[in-house]
């Protein structure tokens, strides 16, 4: 080798390629940290298109905590973004197992290594598993809406409280169909039966509504409330929503997918399945990557390698998921 | 081997000091726990104020909400402390710290700005078009 190397006069200096590693860090970890630079900017495309789409939008984007204000077993509580909330601890604390895992690889503590990275294996599971359960959520819907020619959401809110939003249950009831639903016991699990394709057609819903005097309409728009300063929903006089209702609405929406969103604009749903379930699918390959080198770990692979280096790599990773999730959080539920 | 040495030399030593010397851990375990207890002090802090919505906090500055540059700036803080005691940025050499995060927050900046700026523009030619679009 001496012979084909030229004398560049940096030999056994940083960028000779000398004994020490010019960054000090080993190429693996190298890789990594350059790995979550560009998967980084990646979110950000996302994130900032989000952005981008909420700055156009600025008039009419949902209201975060309306939306998802779930919590399990507590059934029409409104606790907005305490689950969210609770997942977010959920996912600190497997990156603080994590960390106690690459702490205790470096004193070459194998138990410790292992039974952090199965707590850490846990939190994961369990902080995908509460995703799945927004989505399902999410998806399902909980009051149900109409929706105009321009593609607008139109939601039901009690004329003295304005606040109190209204379900389609509650007024609209199920009126002749000319087509037999299918039952459990017809052998067919899905077909479109054309119109029907909510609980309620829309003429339902409108002689629910018009028979109602309580309810009025809620616009998708965003007014200033002078005395707060507050952000609200506009709210319609009960002659302008019948108005509204005759001229422009024509279907019921129920639930969100990805071109209709009974919490308003569709991109809001558009991008939240989008972010949050790339973010979903990073902590399940996460998941995945720490089962993995937790077996590595038990079978003594870096016991025998001299080096737990493995599981700071890995480590780095999960963290990045973890930083990736603080962000998401903010964008989508509290800003 | 001798890599393996010099690798695990350079780790022995983790910088156990948080807020510019301000918090001084024993060890390593010692700081991820403080540092655990601050972020959970900042999210409680964020859901706090997302879940009252202060209505002094409704002002705006650059378009943007108080409240809610209140929540990107705790979002930075936290993302900081992840990225430095839990990845261990701090205990890097100043190269690698900056190949990455200069990078990063350049980058990130730039194509943040850009696309607010013209989401903002589409904004202002929707409102003031001819044609309606609620409808």
């Amino acid at each position: 080798m001496d012979t084909t190397v030229a004398t560049t006069g940096t030999e056994g200096q940083k960028w000779g390629g000398g004994d020490t590693k010019p960054l000090n860090a080993s190429y693996g970890k190298l890789m990594m940290w350059f790995f979550i630079l560009s998967d980084a900017l990646t979110f950000t495309g996302f994130l900032a298109a989000y952005g981008f789409s909420r700055f156009k939008f600025i008039e009419e984007w949902p209201i975060a905590d309306e939306v998802f204000n779930h919590f399990p077993f507590l059934h029409g509580t409104d606790a907005p973004m305490f689950y969210v909330a609770l997942m977010t601890f959920i996912l600190i604390g497997s990156s603080v197992t994590m960390v106690l895992a690459v702490d205790a690889g470096h004193h070459m503590d194998k138990k410790k290594v292992s039974l952090y990275l199965l707590l850490t294996v846990i939190g994961g599971l369990i902080f995908v598993g509460s995703q799945a359960w927004e989505w399902k959520n999410f998806i399902a819907g909980e009051y149900g809406a109409v929706k105009t020619k321009g593609g607008k959401i139109l939601q039901f809110v009690d004329v003295n409280d304005h606040k109190k939003r209204v379900a389609l249950d509650e007024f609209a009831s199920v009126g002749p169909r000319d087509v037999e639903p299918y039952g459990n016991n017809d052998g067919i699990w899905f077909e479109s039966s054309g119109q029907y394709n909510a609980s309620y057609t829309l003429q339902e819903v409108m002689e629910g509504f018009k028979s109602n005097p309580d309810i009025t309409i809620r616009t998708q728009q965003l007014v200033l409330n002078e005395e707060t300063g507050a952000s609200e929903k506009l709210v319609l006089s009960r002659a302008d929503a019948l108005a509204k209702l005759n001229k422009d609405a024509v279907s019921v929406v129920e639930g969100a997918n990805l071109t209709e969103n009974e919490y308003g604009a569709p991109l809001f749903a558009d991008f939240f399945f989008f972010i949050t379930g790339f973010h979903g699918f990073h902590v399940f390959s996460g998941v995945i990557f720490n089962i993995i080198i937790f077996f590595n770990v038990l079978l003594g692979t870096y016991e025998r390698r001299g080096s737990y280096e493995m599981v700071e790599k890995v480590g780095l990773y999960w963290h990045f998921v973890d930083l990736v999730w603080v962000f998401v959080f903010t964008f989508f539920y509290l800003v | 081997m001798a890599d393996h040495a010099a690798h695990s030399d350079g780790h022995a030593e983790h910088k156990l000091e948080i807020f510019r010397g301000l918090v001084k851990f024993k060890s390593n375990t010692q700081k991820i726990w403080g540092v655990l207890i601050f972020l959970s002090i900042v999210t409680i802090i964020e859901v706090a104020l997302g879940y009252i919505k202060p209505d002094f906090l409704n002002g705006t500055f650059l378009k943007l909400k108080f409240l809610n540059w209140i929540f990107i700036i705790l979002t930075i803080v936290k993302a900081y402390y992840i990225t430095w005691d839990f990845m261990h940025m701090r205990d890097e050499i100043s190269g690698l710290r900056r190949a990455v995060v200069w990078t990063a927050v350049f980058l990130i900046i730039y194509l943040i700005a850009i696309l607010l700026v013209e989401g903002d523009y589409i904004y202002e030619v929707y409102k003031s078009a001819a044609v309606s679009t609620d409808f």
